[in-house]
């Protein structure tokens, strides 16, 4: 044996020596302390004890999102989220936050497509005050013409920044709108412009009436408190609070997709940018359900960490992408997707990236994942399980995301348990069984320059900004 | 990524508190989580300096609440070591800073601190970058970075078993003490930062921020922005030269936090600096001409709404005024949904979803900075909106009553920004970047509840100027946009 092959052995070897076995790391004993009571009016409240500082959230999360809306009046429900900040019969317009900013505290309020959810972060010495502005505006919001007047102008503010000023939004936007034809994901959360506009207090009124009632909602409290004590605030504020006929829901099923869809989005921007989308489903039983296990493992084979498929092969080596990435989530209430996306390397087309994207998912429809791989993957998760729990904010966020989706919390540390078991050939499986053609929606980025996309514009004025 | 979640209030605001998504202002909409298959891993690279330094305004503090017992000592190697032992959750943040942000660069070689600091993971100590990612990602570790005008450096956060922890940290310290800036990666991250910041070059935002860096800043560094000429020019051996003169062992500053006893945060401390290069690296970033011109740019763009910077020179981090500054500004367009600059502009009148005021406190001068986005045909009935609520401010200083409830929030909100390992280690990073005392986070409070009206009125009065302030607004309206 030459020194050159003893040498080649050797570094072999200690290659070899770093694979973990698998587990790499040890699922960490983390100590669950996660109570649940219901009140007579329907409201669930879960609390998470964590005595770490004596800090508090409170969330709450109305089971009412913008798949909710109709025809004509997308964008509701957000803007209703950002009505009730807007006074009760109780509390006037803008006191609710200045009275939690007296209280130091921090609040903010989201709107997805499945959820709108409202938070607060406090001294613990403070709770009871969120708790009663926050249950105020459960069932006393004013809604007034007038302050709906201004408030939908900065939503439409919103909306410009967000979404019409930025060109991947607008990417994203119109793959939604193509990518489903039966189910109301296919319009964007914030609504479109024309209905903005069309939008009256009315239709706020008519959505805060429908949706806003304790059993349409979870509330969360995470932080240094007591359970029972929580229970007992909560029955307080939250329970004299009636229960409400919700309106029925539903199902909005996406029919099949029978074919490739391609569309081309033209807006002002340097570096053209792709987007693969595969329907794929999402988590209903968190028991019986593998495939969106597998596919969140899949996820993170190709996109999960440093090491991950796609920028090693596409970013480093071969360099035919500048940005690359995959994407996967099963907490949904409707239909899940499998997404890739990526901006061309130098010289480089998005053909060429998307031919690229197609080689990675056949090597793996062909040839599996590595057990290596598979390791990294969950090592990933059961690190990441620690470090969440240095957030109060997100475990509440987990919690109540969940709730919201239709899964308990206590599925949870299933989910974790069932990510832990996903093997090799269920990755490849579910590889080969969704990201297929017929189940594909492609968008692509034209990028436009600056002076050509102003109409208005003078000409050469815009040419001394690049 | 989709925007999952749209939110009642902007992220704009600053400065923000060190929670959640880490120094990405430009996160709007998305909820920063530690999702367990994608993890965090902080973002490799950290694009046009002057946009990711929010992190250095967070420094607050009150005495009313239990601040963490902070140590301090100075490793054999020379580096000042900052830790706080707590063994509440099986892990650890470490973290190792250097006077090498974007101020400490050649103005010939603009782009070349970050070049650096964005190559120490990229191959090191005879581990590939590929090696590096993987030994990382094996053991569930994230690594990180810090990069902005002062200050550079790198984080890991990892498990605190000891395999786990042993890996991550012996990972940290090649890449801290024997970083190789390969040519052939050097050449491919030029190529994909040059790619970006062209990119970057067609949003409003970003022209916007340059422009006002220009206006306010002149030619230092804390104006400075990328040009893809003077990227292009840099080679491995202007990285090599850079790291070897700043990234040095005497005076590094490493921030220690989490599940280790005290020896052992001593030897981690040793470990990740005493093979730093020697010698002894500039401290101090060329000062800042605090007086300004006014001016005003006016520049045209095809987006729907003119985004609008109106700011100047603003105050140090050691700078008297600190407090009532801080004070004052929130009240002015710092406190969320409760200050001045958000009643006139957005609750009132609906001109802006965000619009927002910031003292940005550097080792020098920072700017002061107001910004806000509104449609085309309102943007000069909001700019004289933004500078009358600006010139009654300063004219006539805040109102008791707000003063009070400014106090009332920052002194009775402080246990929420040192709630979380996260936080409390990139406070422990400040500390000791920036050299302040031990009893920051206890002094803090005490200090801004002797804070009067006429401290901020006049502190205002001293630092802002509204006659002398630089003014961008780009995608202006197009009668008055500019030749």
């Amino acid at each position: 044996m030459g020194l050159k092959m003893y040498a080649r052995l050797l570094q072999f070897l200690l290659v070899a020596a770093l694979l973990p076995a698998a587990p790499a790391i040890a699922a960490p004993d983390t100590p669950t302390s996660v109570f649940e009571k219901t009140l007579s009016n329907g409201l669930k409240v879960i609390v998470k004890e964590d005595h770490r500082a004596p800090t508090v959230v409170q969330q709450i999360w109305y089971h009412v999102g913008s798949m909710d809306e109709t025809t004509g009046t997308t964008g509701v429900a957000h803007v209703l989220e950002h009505m009730m900040f807007k006074g009760t019969k109780n509390v006037p317009a803008g006191e609710f936050s200045r009275r939690i900013a007296a209280a130091g505290g921090r609040e903010n309020a989201f709107t997805s497509s499945d959820y709108t959810a409202y938070f607060q972060q406090l001294h613990k010495s403070q709770l009871p005050l969120a708790m009663q502005l926050e249950s105020d505006r459960m069932h006393n919001l004013k809604l007034s013409g007038q302050e709906f007047d201004k408030e939908i102008q900065v939503v439409m503010e919103e909306r410009r920044m967000r979404t019409d000023d930025a060109a991947r939004s607008i990417v994203y936007e119109q793959l939604q709108a193509v990518t489903y034809v039966a189910h109301p994901y296919r319009n964007p959360i914030i609504g479109w412009m024309s209905d903005l506009r069309a939008l009256v207090v009315d239709d706020a009124r008519n959505w805060y009436k429908s949706w806003y009632a304790p059993n349409n909602a979870t509330l969360v409290i995470a932080g240094d408190v007591k359970a029972d004590e929580v229970f007992a605030l909560a029955q307080r504020y939250y329970g004299p609070i009636p229960a409400r006929k919700l309106p029925a829901r539903k199902p909005h099923d996406e029919p099949p997709q029978k074919g490739v869809k391609r569309i081309v989005v033209k807006a002002p921007a340097e570096l053209p940018y792709l987007v693969m989308v595969y329907h794929t489903p999402s988590l209903r039983d968190a028991e019986q359900d593998w495939k969106p296990y597998a596919l969140q493992v899949l996820a993170g084979v190709l996109d999960g960490n440093d090491s991950a498929r796609l920028g090693k092969t596409l970013v480093r080596e071969q360099q035919i992408a500048n940005e690359v990435g995959a994407d996967y989530d099963s907490i949904a209430r409707g239909p899940s997707l499998f997404m890739l996306d990526g901006v061309p390397g130098n010289g480089k087309t998005v053909a060429d990236l998307e031919a690229a994207l197609r080689d990675q998912i056949a090597l793996i429809v062909k040839n599996g994942v590595s057990e290596e791989e598979l390791t990294r993957v969950k090592s990933q998760v059961t690190a990441g399980e620690v470090y969440k729990l240095d957030s109060m904010f997100y475990q509440a966020m987990q919690i109540g995301q969940s709730e919201s989706v239709g899964l308990k919390h206590t599925a949870i540390p299933l989910m974790l348990k069932k990510l832990q078991a996903v093997t090799a050939q269920q990755v490849q499986d579910v590889a080969r069984e969704f990201l297929q053609d017929d189940n594909l929606t492609v968008a692509t980025l034209d990028p436009q320059p600056l002076t050509s996309a102003n109409q208005h514009d003078q000409a050469g004025e815009a040419n001394h900004v690049r | 990524m989709f925007a999952k979640f749209f939110f009642i209030s902007s992220n704009h605001t600053k400065p923000l508190p060190p929670s959640g998504g880490g120094v990405g202002e430009r996160g709007l909409g998305e909820i920063s989580s530690p999702s367990p298959i994608k993890g965090e891993g902080a973002a490799r690279w950290k694009f046009a300096g002057r946009e990711f330094f929010a992190l250095l305004a967070l420094l607050l503090s009150a005495p009313a609440f239990a601040t963490p017992a902070i140590q301090h000592w100075q490793a054999p190697s020379g580096a000042e070591v900052y830790f706080v032992e707590d063994h509440g959750l099986p892990m650890l943040d470490v973290s190792v800073d250097f006077y090498a942000g974007a101020a400490f660069e050649p103005a010939t070689q603009s782009g070349v601190a970050m070049l650096t600091n964005g190559m120490l993971n990229l191959g090191a100590g005879g581990l590939s970058e590929d090696d590096i990612s993987r030994k990382l990602a094996d053991i569930g570790a994230q690594p990180g970075s810090h990069f902005d005008n002062d200050r550079a450096g790198l984080t890991m956060r990892t498990l605190s078993s000891e395999t786990e922890r042993a890996q991550a940290l012996d990972v940290l310290a090649l890449m801290l003490q024997s970083p190789q800036f390969p040519d052939a990666v050097l050449a491919r991250e030029k190529a994909r930062q040059i790619a970006l910041l062209k990119e970057s070059e067609t949003q409003p935002d970003y022209i916007a921020e340059k422009a006002y860096g220009k206006a306010v800043f002149g030619d230092h560094p804390y104006g400075r922005s990328l040009e893809a000429a003077d990227l292009e020019k840099i080679q491995r051996a202007d990285l090599a030269a850079f790291y070897k003169a700043h990234y040095v062992a005497k005076g590094a500053i490493v921030a220690i936090m989490g599940d280790i006893d005290r020896a052992g945060a001593e030897a981690i401390a040793q470990k990740l600096t005493a093979q730093l290069p020697a010698g002894v690296a500039p401290t101090e970033a060329p000062p800042v001409n605090t007086q300004i011109a006014a001016s005003e740019q006016r520049i045209a763009h095809p987006a729907q709404q003119s985004h609008i910077l109106l700011g100047a020179p603003g105050m140090a981090r050691d700078d008297p005024d600190y407090v009532p500054l801080y004070v004052g500004n929130y009240i002015l367009g710092g406190g969320g949904f409760v200050s001045r600059l958000m009643n006139e502009v957005r609750e009132n009148r609906g001109l802006a979803y965000s619009v927002y005021s910031y003292f940005m406190p550097m080792q020098q001068p920072g700017g002061f900075q107001i910004g806000l986005q509104t449609r085309k045909d309102q943007a000069d009935d909001a700019l004289a909106l933004v500078r009358d609520t600006l010139r009654q401010f300063i004219a006539k200083g805040p109102t008791a009553g707000e003063l009070q409830a400014a106090k009332d929030n920052i002194i009775g909100g402080f246990p929420l920004r040192i709630d979380s390992n996260k936080e409390i280690h990139e406070y422990l990073g400040i500390i000791g970047f920036y050299k302040l005392p031990l009893t920051y986070l206890d002094d803090f409070t005490a200090k801004v509840d002797k804070v009067t009206v006429a401290q901020i009125h006049e502190a205002f009065r001293r630092h802002i100027d509204p006659d002398a302030m630089a003014t961008v607004m780009v995608g202006a309206p197009e009668a008055k946009a500019a030749k």
